[in-house]
């Protein structure tokens, strides 16, 4: 393995490094639930996509063959991150905020966490 | 007849391409078993995607995943910078209610992914009838202008994709 490769390789690992470390610290230090859910969905796509994308051109340059294992972990990751995310913001909310702690809804019906949808109301 | 076949020909397509990647190696072998999930299971599924979206520019798509992922990598840097450098004090977060032109389920979630992903927002729920979407900000001075962003930068090319 040629010297520019590895040298590739380990920029990558350490760039993703930081950024897995940059997101969990962000868990220690920001303040409320809400705000602790911006370091993991962001911060960590780096991290976790950085070390995909050094093992790829690992095992391109060791074996020849390129890898799409880690294509599909970060397509599969990019499409469960924001499900993961919107789950624990609406427990958080269910469990912690009322709908006067929130700002109202442009249109005709509430927040769906509070609210029922149109079909269920008796009045229309 | 080929419609009943193959109902859905994109998902298809998807599932022999995830099933290839999976095994990891091409032989004629794994690309008939790819064949055949990529029949059976858009048809085992059919009750569940009523009335999909169509998709009306795929060009559009491709320009779309560009922008998201170029604008996840500068997310990444922002909220990495946030938390480093910024005192918790100074950390200014805000609700947004950003209203919704979309229609489509699908347009919708694709929409609320995106915002998760990118710089500083994480969509939080929907009004009951899916006419807007609620946003958590984690730092903002203008909230306005994040709203607006959002649907110039986002909701328009998925309007097009979707129409």
């Amino acid at each position: 393995m040629g010297f520019v490769t590895e040298l590739l390789i380990s920029i990558f690992l350490v760039v993703s490094g930081i950024f897995g470390l940059v997101g969990s610290y962000g868990l220690i230090k920001l303040k409320d639930s809400l705000q602790r859910l911006h370091a993991p969905t962001k911060a960590t796509t780096l991290g976790v996509g950085g070390v995909l994308v050094a093992s790829m051109i690992y095992f391109y340059v060791s074996t020849g063959y390129l890898s799409v294992h880690e294509l599909l972990i970060s397509v599969f990751l990019l499409l469960t991150a924001p499900i993961t995310a919107n789950f624990i913001a609406k427990t958080y909310m269910a469990r912690n905020l009322r709908p006067n702690d929130l700002p109202e809804s442009e249109s005709d019906y509430g927040w769906s966490i509070y609210d029922e949808p149109p079909e269920s109301r008796p009045d229309t | 007849m080929m419609m009943r076949l193959i109902p859905h020909p994109l998902l298809s397509i998807a599932l022999v391409l995830v099933w290839l990647g999976l095994v990891n190696t091409f032989t004629l072998g794994n690309l008939i078993l790819g064949v055949v999930f990529g029949l059976v299971i858009p048809m085992l599924t059919a009750p569940y995607w009523p009335d999909r979206p169509r998709i009306g520019k795929p060009l559009r798509v491709i320009e779309y995943v560009l922008v998201v992922f170029w604008d996840i990598v500068v997310a990444n840097v922002q909220v990495a910078w946030i938390i480093l450098f910024r005192r918790n004090a100074n950390i200014r977060s805000h609700w947004i209610v950003v209203p919704l032109e979309l229609q489509s389920a699908e347009a919708i979630t694709v929409l609320a992914g995106t915002i998760t992903m990118t710089p500083g927002t994480v969509s939080a729920t929907l009004a009951a009838d899916g006419g807007c979407i609620l946003v958590h900000c984690l730092d903002t001075d203008d909230p306005d202008a994040v709203r607006d962003e959002i649907k110039s930068r986002y909701e328009r090319r998925l309007k097009e994709i979707f129409q």
